[in-house]
Formats: C-alpha cells, structure tokens, sequence
C-alpha cells in the first residue's frame, strides 16, 4: 500500500461546541451529548448514522463504553487510547484509517467536562510515577516550569517571551464571541500575576473551564454530497519518546520534531504551506516549543519568533485563532478544539477571527507532560 | 549472540534491588552489558538497545543541576520549595528536590552530591550542592 493512501480519504464534515466556559449544573456527558447533536446537525446526520465512536475522558475508566451507552451507540468500531489532551487529533488519524478500511462510515470524536463547575478543578486518574512522586511535584505546572526553565537557560528565552504568548491567545479571543477570557491584558500583567512554579505564573498557564467538542468524519466520496464544505484530512501522526518528565531526553525538543515531520510527510507539505495553526498551549511554553519542533522557526528562537507579534491577530502566522487553551477554553483534555477551530477556519466561518484565504491548516497535541505529541494537518479541496 | 539473560528475570526485581541498594545507603543505577549505557530508573531490559544484561553498579552521587524550579506554596502549608532535575555524573537523569540552600539558589549548572533521605514513608535520593 503507498504511503500516502490516507491522504485525502476522510473529512471532518461537522463539528460542535457545548458549555464553553461555565455550564453549571450539567454532567460531562450531557454536554458531550449536546456538542455531539450540534457536530450531527452541522454534517445533516443522524446520531443513529453514528458507527464509529472515538472518545477519551478523564473520570471514566471505559470511555467508549460509558459515552456509547449514554448516546445509545453500538459502534462497530471504539476507540480511546488515552493519549491525553492529544487523544482526539489522534483519533482523526484513527477514525481515517477505520474509514478508510471500511471498519465504519461515520466516525463520532467526542469530549465532554465539567471540570470547572463540577469537580472545581481538574481531576484525573493518572497515577503519579513512582521515581517523582517522593518530591511532591506539582503536575502538570511544574514539568512544564522545569521546560521552560530548561529553554531559557540554554537559548535565552525570557519570561516576556513566554508572556508574549499569552497575550496573543488574549487578542485572538477577544474576536471569539465563545472564548471565556475575553478581557484585553499586557505582558506586564502575565508577568506581575501569581507565581505557580517558577518561571510560569497562573496566566502562563491554560484556564480551568468547562466544554465539550465533537467533530464528525466521513469518506472524502460521502462528504462532497453533505451539507458543509469538507475539511479533509491530509496527513497525521503521533509520537512519544517519554511517559514521565524525568525521561525525557532534552528538556527543549519534544517528540513532535518526529510527529509534525511523519505528518508533513504524508500531506506532501512542508511548514511554510500551512496557512493556520492550532497548538496545544496548555502553557505558554509550549507554543515555542511547538512552533520549534513543527519546522515554523529554528530550535530556541520561538521566543524571537513570537517577540513581535507574529502569532497574535495580523501576524505573519496566526496560532491558536479561537484564543486556545491560554483564553478560550481548557476542561482538562483540550485536542478536540484545535480541530473545531480549525474546520472554522477552512470553511471560511470563523466570524471576525476568519484567516483570509485559508486553505490548510495544522492541529498538533501534546499529553502528559510534553509526554504524547499528535499532529494532523487538514485542507480544503482545493489542498488536496 | 542473544543478550537475554535469564537470570534478570529471577529473584528479586531491578526495582526491589534498587530500592534494598537505599536501604544500605546506596544509589544503584545499571549499567549494559551490551551497549554499555547507564540507566536510571531501574529496568528489566535496557531501554536503549533492549539487552536483560544489566547490573547494578553504585553511581558517585555527584550530578549537575540540569533544570530547576521553585514550587511556591503559601507558608502555613510548609512554603516553597525546590524541584529539579539532576544528571548523573555517569549519565542517567533523575527528578530530585535540592536541598540545603534556598530554593531561589538553586541554579542550572549546579554541581550537587546526592544524599539519601525519607520522603514520606519511602527513601529517595535528594542532592545538596557540591
């Protein structure tokens, strides 16, 4: 089989947004329900259409079997390989794949949390390593200080750099009607907030939200005779090279230098073709680290990168356009909404944060800490 | 020649090796027998080439500071304090917390010696500076 034979072969043709913020009073699983019903109603199908549910949470021990049970699915294809916050760019890739194969016709890749309403924080069952937990680390925030402390160091990347970010996921969600920050904020203000680990504070760091998203694929053939304008998956891919922080071999490279090159790789694409960019900024950190390892600029000059607003609403290469997990929404696994917003921008519908002309788009995750890293670059027709 | 070595799948278990090495005031990590690497934590197979050859060899204990950060933590809670990660001199890497100065001290590049003390219930090997 050629290398390429997924390129193209599926499409996101729905996708929807639930209790974005704070939806007091309601279960994770009833506002994944209701993004599930809005992404079926985008595409013009039917829950009943649904024959492939690819699902992950955080306080379900079987996630497919409880979101299955609870949407009256009997999917002939389940899938939630826990990746963490990567999982559901991962589950494009998957769900293309199962498409492509013939597992299922219509794939479901669902999320759904409470997390700030319900539980009031994030919660997990993830165990703590058994060679870090005698030094009371505190995760994820401090894996990611001890990264940028790391990049810092070595490339000379400074607290206002990092600050930088944050602020243009401020600007970017000041043009979504949806995003939970909308408030203007400064450098200065990132820099004079509470301190978490050194070198991040609280606005170094994503918001506790609640939310859910929920995207629907098909078969490049199906997709042309539905509703919307496809968004087509032109390549993926997924790479780990640690579980815990304490083995990951160079604090500044992460393991999308591997997942974002094998996914440039199968799209036939190369960085400078992407119009838009949807990163996993869990931390401000992150998005330098992201921008560095997916080709956008060198190793360690992310912080130079992004100094004079190259990323923020105007800037030559617009990241994170819905305000990402920094300003619009975080409930603890956040993957599904890079694609959400991506399929946004490639239909052209994203309102006043719309990148003119978009045509390809690249969603990336990352799990754990810096753990899993997921790439999926999507286009428009006129990409593939 | 095959690397798989019986013997490492009998008795006691790297881990329980590792941990018994504490209790005698030892910081066990292993060394490969096939690739000659040096690993921490404590495997069954070396990650690096996947040989079961490995033994136990006692590290010097002396590490440099490679990435650091402080915890803050309000007062009435025990304050802040100190996370890092430290390299071996013979290579592996570990999480550890440096102690002994104050945590806004504790710089990359540090030269550190590992000490072994009770976290909690367990024994775990902390550095103080060199």
């Amino acid at each position: 089989m050629q290398k390429d034979s997924l390129r193209g072969s599926a499409a996101i043709v729905g996708t929807g947004l639930a209790g974005i913020g704070e939806a007091p009073g309601r279960t994770h699983l009833e506002l994944l329900a209701e993004a599930t019903a809005k992404a079926l109603d985008d595409a013009g199908l039917k829950l009943t259409d649904v024959d492939g549910l690819f699902t992950a949470n955080l306080v379900n021990f079987f996630p497919t079997l409880t979101v299955g049970e609870y949407l009256g699915l009997k999917p002939k294809i389940a899938e939630s390989t826990n990746l963490g916050g990567a999982s559901f760019i991962d589950y494009a890739l998957k769900a293309t794949m199962a498409i492509r194969a013939g597992l299922c016709d219509v794939a479901l890749i669902c999320y759904g949390s409470n997390s700030r309403t319900g539980a009031g924080k994030h919660t997990t069952s993830a165990e703590m390593p058994i060679h870090e937990g005698a030094y009371k680390p505190r995760f994820p925030v401090a894996a990611y200080a001890l990264a940028a402390a790391r990049h810092m160091h070595q490339y000379g990347t400074t607290r206002e750099d990092l600050a930088r970010v944050a602020v243009a996921a401020r600007q970017w969600a000041q043009l979504t009607p949806f995003a939970y920050r909308r408030e203007p904020t400064t450098v200065e203000e990132v820099l004079s907030a509470r301190m978490m680990c050194d070198p991040l504070t609280v606005r170094d760091c994503c918001l506790v939200t609640d939310g859910a998203g929920a995207v629907i694929m098909v078969s490049a053939e199906r997709a042309r005779d539905l509703k919307q304008k496809p968004v087509y998956f032109l390549g993926g891919a997924a790479a780990q090279w640690h579980r815990q922080i304490s083995a990951m071999p160079d604090l500044t490279v992460t393991a999308a230098a591997e997942s974002g090159a094998r996914a440039f790789d199968m799209a036939g694409l190369k960085p400078e073709d992407v119009d838009v960019i949807q990163l996993y900024d869990a931390f401000t950190i992150n998005v330098l680290l992201f921008l560095e390892d997916l080709g956008f600029c060198p190793k360690g000059e992310g912080g130079r990168f992004v100094a004079d607003g190259a990323i923020a609403p105007g800037g030559k290469l617009p990241v994170n356009t819905n305000g990402g997990g920094l300003s619009c929404v975080h409930p603890g696994m956040y993957g599904i909404f890079t694609m959400v917003e991506a399929a946004e921008q490639l239909r052209g519908a994203a309102g006043d944060r719309q990148i003119k002309d978009a045509e390809i788009a690249l969603c990336h995750g990352n799990g754990g800490t810096l753990s899993s890293q997921v790439t999926a670059i999507f286009g428009t027709e006129a990409a593939l | 020649m095959s690397t798989y070595d019986a013997k490492q799948f009998s008795g006691d278990g790297p881990e329980k090796v590792f941990r018994s090495g504490l209790e005698a005031g030892k910081i066990l990590i292993q060394s490969c027998a096939s690739c000659s690497s040096h690993i921490f934590y404590p495997r069954a197979l070396c990650p690096v080439c996947g040989s079961s050859d490995l033994t136990c060899i006692e590290a010097s204990g002396k590490g440099e500071v490679y990435s650091t950060t402080t915890i803050r933590q309000a007062p009435d809670k025990g304050g802040d304090y100190n996370l890092s990660m430290v390299t071996l001199a013979e290579g592996p890497r570990l999480m550890t917390q440096v102690t002994g100065i104050d945590p806004s001290e504790v710089r990359i590049g540090m030269k550190v010696a590992g000490i072994i003390r009770k976290a909690g219930e367990q024994l775990a090997i902390f550095f103080e500076p060199a």
